[in-house]
């Protein structure tokens, strides 16, 4: 057996081999859908696709699920998860929003503002940035900025006002989106960047011939040109936001609330919340509950279909891209 | 060098100072080499306020980029070397609420270095593979562009979905043999080989991109030179491309190395997150990859106010010790990143070199 293995392969083998090697990640994809939509069947079963809008108190009804026991009659599979579901949607399109701006400006900064020098050290923070733990954020989060929040930009006149509704403490949507925009900010850099250095010279040189300053320069040719990649770089951020499960726990606050913005913006942005992805890792010592199973298992499929979702945009955002010969 | 000849007179112009080789163009941009010293002048007297205030928010997001970092490091270094004591290092943990008495985390960094020993020995061999079949052979050509494509789907997924998928694939009773099964043949699922097989996935993406890099970066005429030897398509695969882009591959690795070692989800899904090393059944070696454990992130995650723990202090001092492991991994990809440079195994030298 061994003999046969030192000696040299013969092509056809090896290319069937590292073949079958690689399709075994596309049973990876395909295994994954199946699996977690099998389990969870029971709730898309019990409450049809309903279950995504609003209804009663997500907690309670989540409570009740996990009161249930091993065989849990139809209605405790009862769920209406809307609060979740605005919570990801919240926490996502906002950091995306402001780390877009942030960091379409600070990709500019790098690639035509910053001295040389600057630009040295600028680089290997942004990677270091990225590779910083998601529970290291989250536990800054908790220990530094929520405390923060609670006790200095929170007032007396704030708690009252919603103290029958729900209790702020200082674990927000705030710090929730502050600290996910730091996280995601990194990722969209590194890829503006790129596509900014891709950016053929001569267009650039171009326009400044016209008589145009460097920041017109750069904001209506290179950042023109590089469109698909910030599009790209949005979605690839949105996808990891969607997912921040831990850090998002530690600082959202972990209550079943759906922030209301007629409430003005300052009590909607110092209101608690809790993301499905969170809703996961927290109700995950409640697995053995079917219920509590299937309605996790749902969520994880809605967030697989996302990201799912999102990497086929993010994908076709980046075509685009091909033509200078940027791989991102 | 016509740029540095010309500098005073491209300054003189009214907007035109800024034209010729700014930009970096391509190589410009980690090198702060001499021959760019160039500075450019230009008055921004004539620049619009829009722009002007552009200008100021695009150094505003560039300095307050490296103020939150240096913020980060130095708070977490400053808590860090507050809190971390020696013996923490080395000495088991225990569940007692007082925490003069509930030891270090000696487990949790053993289990952390386990478990990327394991993801990455898991991801690294097919991420490679993939690779080499994805930019050498390549055929059928849809199929290749399935799977590099699918290869970003897992690497855009999140990785509480892939805990919890891990622990529907791994609870099926054929998967009983890697981690506790009950009486009743109900599968655990929950165990360092099951932990570092979904971990395989968080870094096999890196790997698989970090080696398609280098392949193609590789010349035509390399492979040729090697066929025209009479080599085979996988003796030039082995002998010539691997050696060339193993440096590519070492940079992968230490990547997904660092994702895999501040992963939280997939350890506090997938581990089972027990304070200590948990051994399941009786073979020397397999007893530990089947038990359970806890890793430095779910260390902190447990410990932090929104666990059970709370216990900042060591929470501070675990997270300390997580982001050293993670910069010295990122200092590893530089260092391989520039020695693979200096000895021209870079793809171009490589073809000019021999």
């Amino acid at each position: 057996m061994l003999t046969r293995l030192r000696q040299p392969w013969s092509d056809r083998r090896a290319e069937l081999t590292l073949g079958a090697l690689a399709c075994a990640v596309l049973l990876v994809i395909v295994l994954m859908v199946v699996f977690v939509a099998n389990e969870a069947w029971p709730t898309f079963k019990h409450n049809g696709l309903s279950w995504l809008g609003p209804g009663g108190n997500v907690d309670e009804q989540i409570n009740n699920m996990v009161n249930s026991g091993a065989n849990a009659p139809a209605e405790d599979y009862h769920v209406r998860a809307w609060p979740l579901v605005w919570g990801t949607i919240l926490t996502t399109g906002m950091a995306v929003v402001f780390g877009l701006i942030f960091s379409v400006l600070a990709a500019i900064f790098i690639v035509e503002f910053a001295p040389d020098r600057l630009r040295s050290v600028i680089v290997p923070v942004v990677r270091l940035l990225a590779a910083v733990p998601s529970v290291i954020y989250g536990l800054i989060g908790i220990l530094v900025l929520v405390p923060f929040v609670g006790n200095h930009i929170i007032n007396q006149g704030d708690k009252e006002s919603v103290q029958f509704i729900v209790q702020l403490t200082g674990a927000s949507l705030l710090v929730s989106v502050v600290i996910l925009t730091i996280m995601i900010v990194p990722i969209m850099i590194a890829i503006i960047v790129d596509a900014l250095y891709a950016v053929p010279r001569g267009w650039k040189e171009g326009a400044v011939a016209l008589g145009v300053n460097r920041w017109r320069a750069m904001w209506t040719v290179s950042v023109r040109a590089a469109r698909p990649a910030i599009i790209a770089a949005s979605v690839l951020a949105c996808a990891r936001a969607l997912g921040e499960a831990i850090m998002l726990s530690m600082v959202s606050g972990s209550v079943g609330f759906a922030p209301n913005p007629f409430d003005g913006p300052r009590l909607f942005l110092l209101e608690p919340l809790r993301p499905l992805a969170s809703t996961i890792v927290e109700d995950s010592e409640a697995l053995q509950t079917p219920a509590v199973r299937s309605m996790v298992y749902a969520f994880a499929l809605l967030l697989l279909f996302s990201s799912l979702f999102l990497s086929l945009a993010g994908f076709l955002a980046k075509q685009p891209m091909k033509k200078y010969g940027v791989r991102i | 060098m016509a740029v540095t000849q010309h500098p005073r007179t491209l300054d003189d112009l009214p907007h035109g100072g800024f034209g010729v080789g700014t930009g970096g163009g391509q190589g410009g941009r980690s090198s702060g080499a001499a021959g760019r010293k160039r500075r450019r002048h230009e008055s921004m007297s004539t620049w619009r306020w829009g722009d002007r205030i552009a200008y100021v928010l695009c150094w505003a997001a560039g300095l307050s980029l490296c103020l939150i970092a240096v913020a980060i490091v130095g708070y977490m270094a400053v808590k860090g070397v507050q809190y971390l004591k020696p013996e923490l290092l080395w000495s088991h943990p225990s569940g007692e609420v007082d925490q003069s008495k509930s030891g270090g985390f000696l487990d949790p960094i053993l289990g952390t270095i386990l478990l990327t020993i394991i993801g990455i020995a898991i991801a690294t061999p097919i991420a490679v593979a993939a690779a080499i079949w994805v930019v050498e052979y390549g055929r059928p050509a849809p199929l290749a562009r399935a799977v590099e494509s699918g290869i970003e789907v897992v690497a855009g997924t999140p990785d509480i979905v892939l805990a919890i998928f891990g622990l529907a694939l791994f609870q099926h009773g054929l998967f009983g043999w890697m981690s506790f099964t009950a009486e009743g043949g109900a599968v655990f699922g929950r165990s360092f080989l099951t932990a570092g097989a979904m971990m395989s996935l968080i870094a096999l993406p890196m790997v698989f991109g970090a080696t398609r890099e280098g392949l193609q970066s590789i010349p035509r005429h390399v492979r040729e030179a090697s066929y025209g030897l009479g080599k085979t398509k996988i003796a030039t695969i082995r002998r010539v491309l691997l050696p060339a882009v193993r440096p590519n591959i070492s940079t992968g690795a230490a990547l997904g190395m660092g994702r895999i070692a501040g992963d939280t989800a997939i350890v506090v899904i997938l581990l089972g997150a027990t304070l200590r090393l948990e051994s399941e059944g009786s073979i020397p070696g397999l007893d530990v990859l089947k038990g359970t454990g806890s890793t430095l992130t779910s260390y902190v995650y447990n410990n932090s106010p929104a666990g059970e723990g709370a216990a900042p202090e060591k929470a501070y001092a675990a997270a300390f010790v997580l982001l050293l492991l993670v910069v010295a991994l990122n200092f590893a990809v530089d260092l391989i990143a520039r020695r693979g440079a200096k000895t021209g195994l870079e793809g171009t030298r490589l073809g000019a070199g021999r």
